[in-house]
């Protein structure tokens, strides 16, 4: 059922009935260390290129997670999987052993938060049963395809982030026991005109700030109604931007607003603002606020994905980075 | 808040970089690496007292790169860059970085079309702006030289 | 004679020093990528020789202005005024590279090398 502008009340609330994470090294050594289901030592994992690595995050996070739920292969809709790399490798390489029909999504940083609305409305429409949503990322693949090789002696910028190694993956079920998404609201592409490709906080914030206020608006609800409203990966200063911009339409965030971004490393100097990728808001899902929410901490919270739609071909041209952002409500209950 | 307004509330709170740390920074090892270069051309000048000194230079230049290649080839080099930013850039070691860098970045693509061919996506720029420049130069001196 | 040494040092420490912290100033301000900067202290060494300035700086710096990137564009535009005394305007374009042959020779040849037998090392925090 649409509800305002952009958002839908899921008649049917797909539950999240099976989780699986996979972490780097450095993510392993983070704050949420403990939380990870599989911790690597090494961010290569014994194959030869950096890519296969992430591919095979990304295939051990499906296949685990499928695992853990007991669904049969014939039983599953989809796979639906995205990352960062061009044409979306690590997804359609790690679905290629799999045989269930796969789906490919894009969506920067947000892809997460898109292929849950997505499935989350296909199920409660009746079409899906159950379906696997998965996006990974990795810091070497990703620097050597938006930033330079990975020995080049270059100095990060005070706002730059540093891309989340791992992946993680959801099952979604219309029966089975879990949390449920009761609520989604998909975002519009915000361009506030930024161009500076190492400053996504500042480039994702208007977005995050849009979809947050258009589903608070739509619901008709307040921000406490939250336990947690989630971001993606502003970071640290993208956060302080959103608060602001948030602000300025009326809604006080402060006591209910985490980013992932900001919460996944141990502050370790050279992450500088925290993390980012499409794996750093599954990752962070999938592990810690699921686990929050199973023992009961958290009732309710508002997934936030967010993404900059950077591509190094439109910013070497000289084009300004738009924003896009994605919100899903999950809860055990909604009243 | 309008692209504008936004714009100027983004750079006026964006964190700013450290200027005294990373210039001290850039300062001491920048220094370091031409003193490391200098005390090659004095060792060279010392052994081979009869070479002219443009050919030291020349022995110098071949060393202090050999160093540089070395170093990101052990993944020390970036490690120095990322302390000393401009220090570590702007000397001969830096240009021998990011020519060795994306060349081992790279040679997953194939020796041929990864390697070699992106060897000089970063110091490409380099070669042509100091060929074109010099060459234009030269032409300049040429016909300066005819008056 | 220590004190010789120790000052000749001084001098490149502080020239080389010197020029790596305006790239650093550069870099903090403008949030330019090290191609650039690069660039922009090759143009400034071609300049400085092209009006006949470098040797006088580089008496002083030594190694503090040669080691740095200026050093190479002061190479090339210095092979290619010495070419176009001996060869007229043939020498416009033998010149610059037989001058930093050398350098660009090294830096190719070591890259290649190294490349076949080292890979890019995980970067850990």
């Amino acid at each position: 059922m649409k509800l305002g502008e952009q958002s839908y009340a899921l008649e049917n609330p797909p539950k999240i009935i099976a989780h699986y994470s996979v972490a780097g090294p450095v993510e392993s050594k983070g704050m949420l260390g403990n939380f990870f289901d599989l911790k690597l030592d090494s961010d290569e994992w014994g194959e030869k290129s950096h890519e296969l690595a992430e591919c095979k995050m990304h295939h051990t996070a499906i296949m685990k997670a499928l695992d853990m739920s007991g669904l049969e292969f014939k039983d599953v809709n989809a796979v639906m999987c995205g990352d960062l790399l061009n044409q979306i490798i690590a997804s359609s390489y790690s679905a290629k052993d799999i045989e269930i029909p796969y789906l490919g999504f894009y969506g920067a940083c947000s892809t997460f938060g898109e292929m849950l609305c997505v499935a989350s409305l296909m199920i409660s429409s009746g079409s899906f049963k159950n379906v696997t949503c998965s996006t990974s990322s990795h810091f070497s693949t990703a620097e050597r395809q938006y930033r330079y090789p990975l020995e080049l002696g270059t100095q990060p910028t005070p706002t730059s982030q540093w891309t989340v190694t791992g992946s993680g993956c959801s099952v979604l079920s219309s029966d089975g026991e879990g949390p449920e998404i009761f609520a989604c609201t998909i975002g519009r592409v915000i361009d506030l005109g930024v161009k500076d490709a190492n400053n996504m906080g500042a480039v994702m914030a208007p977005a995050a700030c849009d979809t947050i206020c258009t589903h608070l608006n739509d619901l008709n609800i307040s921000p406490e109604f939250y336990d947690l409203i989630i971001t993606g990966d502003l970071g640290k200063f993208g956060s302080k931007l959103l608060l602001e911009l948030a602000r300025e339409r009326g809604f006080e965030l402060k006591d209910v607003h985490s980013d992932c971004g900001s919460m996944i490393f141990n502050n370790q100097p050279q992450t500088i603002q925290g993390g980012s990728g499409a794996g750093c808001s599954s990752l962070v899902f999938n592990s810690y606020i699921i686990k929050q929410m199973k023992s009961g901490n958290l009732k309710k919270v508002l997934l936030v994905p967010t993404g900059a739609l950077l591509s190094k071909t439109a910013s070497m041209q000289g084009e300004t980075i738009p924003g896009i952002a994605h919100a899903v409500s999950i809860g055990y209950r909604y009243n | 808040m309008n692209k504008k307004e936004y714009s100027e509330y983004v750079s006026k709170t964006a964190p700013k970089s450290k200027h005294l740390s990373t210039m001290f920074a850039a300062f001491w090892v920048g220094g370091l690496i031409c003193c490391i270069g200098q005390s090659i051309f004095d060792t060279i000048q010392a052994l081979l007292p009869l070479v002219p000194d443009d050919d030291i230079w020349a022995i110098t230049t071949l060393v202090m790169i050999f160093l540089g290649s070395t170093l990101t080839a052990l993944g020390v080099y970036d490690k120095i860059g990322r302390y000393a930013g401009g220090g570590s850039i702007i000397p001969i070691t830096g240009f021998a970085n990011s020519v060795t860098s994306p060349a081992m970045e790279y040679k997953r693509e194939g020796i041929i079309f990864g390697l070699m061919s992106k060897m000089f996506v970063i110091a490409g720029p380099i070669i042509v702006s100091g060929i074109a420049a010099s060459v234009a130069v030269g032409i300049c001196y040429y016909i300066v030289s005819l008056f | 004679m220590a004190l010789e040494i120790f000052l000749r040092y001084l001098q490149v420490f502080a020239v080389g020093g010197g020029i790596c912290m305006l790239g650093q100033i550069l870099i903090n301000t403008t949030k330019m990528t090290s191609a650039r900067i690069l660039v922009i202290f090759l143009l400034l060494g071609v300049v400085l020789e092209a009006f006949g300035l470098f040797d006088a700086v580089a008496d002083f710096g030594m190694a503090g202005v040669k080691i740095p990137i200026c050093g190479f564009g002061s190479s090339l535009v210095k092979g290619v005024i010495t070419a176009v005394m001996e060869d007229d305007i043939m020498g416009a374009f033998a010149g610059g590279m037989k001058s930093v042959s050398v350098g660009i020779t090294a830096a190719i040849f070591f890259s290649f090398i190294y490349a076949l037998i080292f890979s890019p090392h995980s970067k850990k925090v």
